[in-house]
């Protein structure tokens, strides 16, 4: 599998390593109300889609970025990959 | 008083160098490296500070430059290695260039490096690592894999520059050395 990292163009999906769930992101706010549930939800909770699923890659013999993938699941084709760090300032969760 | 003797990475008095075929592949024990990480939202500051060392831009993604004494290359966004010959004062003097922009650090000593010239450096780099040695330019610098290692590989004109970790410095020799027999 080729993932097409942002800066440094078609790299072996072998140079990443896969971290999971995209919504790793959105990390609650443990202060706000009902932070144990949504910690519970945040910590345990994932879906399983057979399709397009936004997943987190670490570019761990490259240049160490985090990358957000969208994949779909059953057939491998990769539609989109993005910082993760621009995803994550895009929505208000980093400097 | 110490009485140390100075070893290479390999463990000997004098560099190591081995020819095979049309290809050398050399042990280079003199160079001094510092890493350089911009600090969150001095990226600009440390980037200015950069090139007034390097006497122009800072390398670009996936680029190495060579500034008049000092060498750089890319690592990752907002993060360079600084290349010189051997100087113990690297680290302090990129320092004390970018100020409170960024954190630099000091690798000279984590670090080996070999480099390959001669020819059939493609036919090796290919068996090695899964970079597209074919297709990188003069200039350009990755980081890959060789020999379940983590390295750097510059590219220049006519030779090719491998920054391996010092520790397994006799593991990656042996893979560069075992995959230039097998291929040349």
């Amino acid at each position: 599998m080729i993932i097409n990292h942002p800066l440094l163009g078609p790299c072996d999906a072998q140079e990443f390593i896969y971290k999971g769930d995209a919504r790793l992101i959105d990390r609650p706010d443990g202060m706000s109300d009902g932070a144990e549930a949504a910690f519970y939800d945040y910590a345990y909770l994932r879906d399983n889609p057979a399709g397009e699923h936004r997943e987190l890659w670490f570019h761990e013999q490259g240049d160490r970025s985090w990358l957000v993938v969208t994949r779909n699941t059953l057939t491998h084709e990769i539609t989109s990959v993005e910082l993760a760090r621009d995803v994550a300032r895009s929505r208000g969760r980093s400097a | 008083m110490h009485d140390l003797a100075p070893l290479t990475a390999l463990g000997t008095t004098r560099p190591r160098q081995d020819t095979i075929g049309p290809l050398t592949i050399s042990e280079a024990p003199d160079w001094a490296l510092a890493s350089v990480a911009a600090r969150l939202e001095q990226e600009r500051a440390c980037a200015d500070a950069l090139a007034g060392l390097l006497g122009g831009p800072a390398p670009g993604i996936a680029q190495h430059v060579q500034g008049a004494e000092l060498g750089a290359f890319w690592i990752g966004p907002h993060i360079w290695l600084i290349e010189a010959p051997y100087t113990p004062d690297l680290a302090q003097r990129v320092k004390s260039a970018c100020g409170g922009s960024a954190s630099v650090t000091d690798q000279t000593d984590a670090w080996v490096r070999f480099d390959l010239t001669g020819g059939g450096i493609v036919a090796v780099m290919e068996r090695l690592s899964n970079l597209d040695i074919a297709q990188m330019q003069p200039a350009q610098a990755r980081r890959t894999v060789i020999e379940h290692l983590g390295c750097y590989v510059i590219r220049h004109a006519d030779s090719l520059t491998i920054y391996g970790p010092r520790a397994s410095a006799q593991s990656l020799h042996h893979a560069l050395v075992t995959a230039a027999k097998s291929a040349l």
